[in-house]
């Protein structure tokens, strides 16, 4: 190992860091260096993880330690599973730094937001790169912080309720977390990630203190994951701005909560002690009751942002059920569909944002038509759509394909169910979008319409959700190419949580 | 070089010199401003000397005029003391820049020889070795705190100063009451022969009684803060930074000193240690609720105070069994929550100057108008709500260890309680500094070198949460906390 690999980490997570400090610096019209700045920083991230990803497939190993307290250390460590979710962020916060920049174009506070914005991305990274519990959560808890500013952005009353119902249930997640990682460490006397858990050397006095702590962390995990009853601030946080909302669903926030259960039940419990805990089941019927709840509210929304919404709350769940099941085939279901969701749900986020800022639409009920005004974004939404929906060759269809086989591996039929139910409620709630808005004549005025000449809107709104949707159709037509998702989670599966 | 920075009394500089500066102010008021931030400068040196001579050598010792402990005056300095002088040093000048620009020049020349006072009485208070030196010291303190309070002389203040000088002089009193019996039982003032001598007797207890309710008083634990807000809300900002950051410190630092040498070995587990922390659990949460309850700011910060001050006492019941990381935890947290309360305060002062009003509802696009004053006091309160990264998450992991390893569930659920509780009052006021208030109001022009002091000293309780390794080792010269455990 030479002394570089041990620096790495640290700068995957300082090329956010530092954009972002100097942004806040900046006065609102000092635009270009803004935008180089950003773009700059996404553009040295995303060197740096390929390296990094072509480094771990070699056997490399990446690990930044520094001294937090006399026994415990900040570990930041590139291992297999950190890379997949590092990715992700790293490719998506390109993609949306480009969206943000012509979407906030002329709107007050650039500066602050480009600068929170920055500091959301590295408090995203530094949750994947965490290499034990309590990195996790000093990264758990600087993505609450620097969110806030986002979700109250726009300054308005109902914002600063918003941002106040966010706090409300992520500071009690927060909370449940330390109050379980300090247990945890009283007990074991480490928080190191380990493949298949580091308490299995505990004796059977300690177990009903494990599964205490168990939920406690899936409790603080479970606020951001939007599990239910967890979920509340989820369809309020939507007053913010579309790229925040974009962020939120698709890589910051709900999946900082889902990648943290993957790391509880694999990394700090180890799959095989949990299942003996008996505590795998349980979470389980959790998560497949979110699954069917939040497609259940999705259905009776009119709002678009409140209805995609609800079917983040759902379709978050599908990773931890995948993680619940408990088997290499439903754990590599999960692993995929952390990427897969993301790509596909910030294709649909940004695409309600281009219709809002294009043509004002804000509801289901006024997309009478839009397809023919905005073909393009809408080509992306149906792309997203029907990934959603599970239907093949795209991304989704994937995720669903390995966690009903997983499923039944497990000997766990009912998931197929499930499964089956929410599919049938997805296609039931976007079916009608995806109707209307290619099917019915448009309606004489948009409500707020904006000309952008011969394009249907600004380029810089228009690449971005055109780009994921067709990452999203990639990642199912040629899953089984190397370095796609699915061989990544394979990877995974195969060398950390079900070593032969 | 190095021996001669060395052989330097670091320690006696760090007295005489604010005591002179002081007096040269209090004669020539036209020096006061540029005297005081000097001397203020000055003193940060002079601690990282000190701090210098005590890793090379161990803990200082420095006997004034040559007469050593029973007859003459020594000067003493472990780590702990280093770490009550720093937190000093970094607080008093970070005030200190921030008041050039808040005080008129008529307030400015009291300011700054009262200030400088304090300041000189502050560190010998750190410096001292026996608990007669302490009282002197204490009395200082408590009389230049009280006439720091009644600066601006309305109508307000001087009833909240007059509040605080009864609590003060009755605190030092019972404080002197308790030194004289154990004068008058063991024959010495000084408290290493002290330790040597003390038996658990009749007049122990009554020496316990009287000098731990007279610094419990001064310390503003539960039920005895009832002097703390108004005398914390109605000073001048910089004078409540103050206050909150280390003159309250400054008796728990006395009480910390004793229990840890005299006291604690001694009636340890005889139940003293159990009902301070139940004073400090009764105080995390009654000073929340409290500050939750206000609707303007300063009151609200000062209630945060007495929350925040129960936190220290909750690591006396724990440290029995864990002496080590109960104690860390507690002077990690009054050193976090120095820097970080200073901030808050001078946050205060930024927005009373800005909007003439500091009413928490009516606070008027804070964040677009002053972001550096609305940086400060967000990242305070990552620290006062015990948030990673900051110094006050360092200090509250050491304490939720020390309660989960022994099981005392009671303190726990108060320690997680009070971080909800703080969570929901700062961030009432930051949901408020995003929002446009009812009536615009014209702002008035804020002084860069005030936005900055505040968010300076708040980036330092930020900063404290990746120190601790170096910090606590420091902390650990004297060796003064495993001695506390309980003697078998």
């Amino acid at each position: 190992m030479n002394s570089w690999d041990a620096w790495i980490p640290l700068l995957v997570v300082a090329s956010s860091l530092l954009p972002g400090l100097v942004i806040f610096t900046l006065s609102e019209d000092k635009m270009r260096l803004r935008t180089v700045l950003n773009l700059l920083g996404a553009l040295v991230k995303l060197i740096l993880v390929g390296w990094m990803i072509w480094g771990v497939y070699h056997g490399h190993h990446y690990e930044t330690r520094l001294a937090l307290l006399p026994d415990l250390e900040l570990v930041l460590r590139a291992g297999p599973l950190a890379l997949l979710f590092v990715s992700l962020s790293t490719v998506l916060w390109l993609v949306t730094t480009v969206y943000t920049i012509g979407y906030l174009e002329g709107s007050p506070h650039r500066s602050r937001f480009f600068g929170f914005f920055s500091l959301c991305v590295t408090a995203t990274v530094g949750v994947a790169l965490a290499g034990n519990l309590i990195t996790f959560l000093l990264f758990y808890e600087l993505l609450t912080l620097t969110t806030y500013p986002l979700i109250v952005h726009r300054g308005t009353e109902e914002a600063r309720r918003a941002g106040q119902t966010y706090l409300a249930y992520t500071i009690f997640g927060g909370a449940m977390l330390l109050l379980g990682t300090v247990w945890l460490y009283t007990l074991t006397g480490t928080l190191e990630f380990t493949p298949k858990g580091f308490v299995s050397g505990l004796t059977e006095v300690h177990h009903p203190a494990l599964v205490i702590i168990f939920a406690l962390l899936i409790a603080g995990f479970g606020v951001k994951a939007a599990l239910v009853p967890l979920h509340g601030w989820l369809p309020q946080a939507m007053v913010a701005p579309a790229p925040v909302s974009a962020l939120l669903h698709a890589v910051a926030v709900v999946k900082a909560g889902a990648f943290g259960i993957v790391r509880v039940v694999y990394d700090v419990f180890g799959v095989e002690s949990a299942a003996g805990l008996g505590v795998t089941g349980p979470l389980a019927a959790v998560a497949a009751v979110t699954i069917i709840y939040g497609s259940l509210r999705a259905l009776f929304q009119d709002d678009l942002k409140r209805r995609l919404a609800f079917s983040t709350v759902s379709q978050v769940s599908y990773i931890v059920l995948g993680v619940a099941i408990v088997g290499p085939v439903a754990t590599i279901g999960a692993l995929v569909h952390i990427v897969h969701q993301g790509l596909m749900k910030i294709t649909l986020f940004f695409c309600a944002g281009n219709l809002a800022e294009t043509l004002g639409i804000h509801k289901v009920s006024e997309m009478n038509g839009v397809g023919r005004r905005m073909p393009w974004s809408m080509a992306a939404f149906t792309v997203g759509a029907f990934g959603m929906i599970g239907a093949p060759p795209i991304a989704g269809f994937i995720s669903k394909w390995y966690l009903g086989l997983g499923a039944l591996e497990a000997g766990q039929a009912w998931v197929i169910f499930v499964l089956a139910a929410s599919s049938l409620l997805n296609a039931a709630y976007f079916l009608p979008i995806l109707h209307r808005a290619w099917f019915r004549e448009p309606p004489d005025a948009w409500p707020d319409e904006h000309d952008f000449g011969r394009k249907e809107t600004a380029w810089m709104l228009l690449l971005p959700p055109v780009a994921t949707a067709l990452l999203a159709l990639a990642a199912g037509l040629v899953a089984s190419a190397p370095f796609s998702p699915l061989d990544w989670a394979n990877l995974i599966t195969a060398r950390e949580f079900y070593r032969p | 070089m190095a021996t001669i920075f060395l052989a330097i009394p670091w320690g006696v500089i760090l007295i005489l010199l604010p005591l002179a500066t002081g007096m040269i102010c209090f004669l020539w008021p036209k020096l006061a401003k540029i005297l005081g931030v000097m001397t203020t400068f000055a003193i940060v040196p002079s601690v990282v000397g000190l701090g210098w001579q005590i890793a090379s050598n161990g803990v200082y010792r420095y006997a004034i005029g040559g007469w050593s402990a029973p007859l003459g005056i020594e000067l003493y300095a472990d780590g702990l003391s280093l770490l009550m002088l720093a937190a000093t040093a970094l607080v008093g000048f970070g005030v200190s820049v921030y008041s050039v620009a808040y005080f008129e020049r008529a307030a400015a020349v009291r300011f700054w020889p009262i200030w400088l006072f304090l300041l000189a009485a502050l560190n010998a208070l750190f410096l001292s070795a026996d608990i007669f030196n302490l009282y002197v010291t204490l009395e200082l303190m408590g009389l230049a705190a009280v006439a720091l309070t009644a600066l601006t002389g309305s109508k307000e203040a001087l009833t909240g100063a007059m509040r605080y000088l009864l609590a003060t002089l009755l605190g030092s009193l019972s404080y002197l009451f308790g030194v004289a019996l154990l004068y008058l039982s063991y024959g010495s003032v000084d408290i290493a022969i002290l330790a040597t001598r003390v038996i658990a007797s009749p007049a122990v207890w009554a020496a316990l009684g009287l000098m731990g309710a007279g610094l419990l008083l001064k310390t503003a634990l539960f039920p005895l803060h009832f002097w703390l807000p108004p005398a914390h809300a109605s000073a001048p900002a910089p004078v409540s930074a103050l206050l909150s950051a280390l003159v309250v410190k400054a008796s728990f630092y006395i009480l910390l000193r004793l229990w840890l040498t005299i006291f604690g070995p001694l009636v340890g587990g005889e139940g003293v240690d159990t009902l301070l922390g139940l004073l400090g659990a009764a105080a995390v949460l009654w000073g929340s609720f409290q500050a939750l309850r206000q609707t303007r700011l300063k009151l609200l910060v000062a209630y945060s105070t007495v929350a925040q001050v129960g936190y220290l006492f909750l690591a006396f019941p724990l440290a029995a069994a864990a002496g080590v990381t109960a104690w860390s935890a507690a002077v990690y947290l009054a050193l976090s929550h120095a820097l970080a309360k200073a901030a808050m305060f001078l946050v205060a002062g930024n927005l009373l100057r800005f909007g003439g009003h500091d009413r928490i509802a009516d606070l008027d696009r804070v964040v677009q108008r002053l972001p550096l004053t609305a940086g400060a006091f967000a990242l305070a309160s990552v620290s006062i709500m015990g948030l990673p990264p900051s110094g006050g998450f360092i200090g509250k992991w050491l304490l939720l260890e020390a309660a989960l390893a022994q099981g005392r569930w009671g303190l726990v659920a108060v320690m997680i309680l009070g971080g909800l509780l703080a969570a929901t009052y700062v961030f009432k006021v930051l949901g408020h500094t995003f929002t446009q208030a009812d009536v615009p109001h014209e702002p008035n022009l804020v002084p860069a070198s005030m936005e900055w002091a505040a968010l300076l000293l708040a980036l330092g309780a930020v900063l404290l949460g990746f120190l601790a390794s170096p910090v606590l080792a420091l902390v650990g010269i004297g060796d003064v906390f495993s001695a506390s455990e309980v003697r078998p």
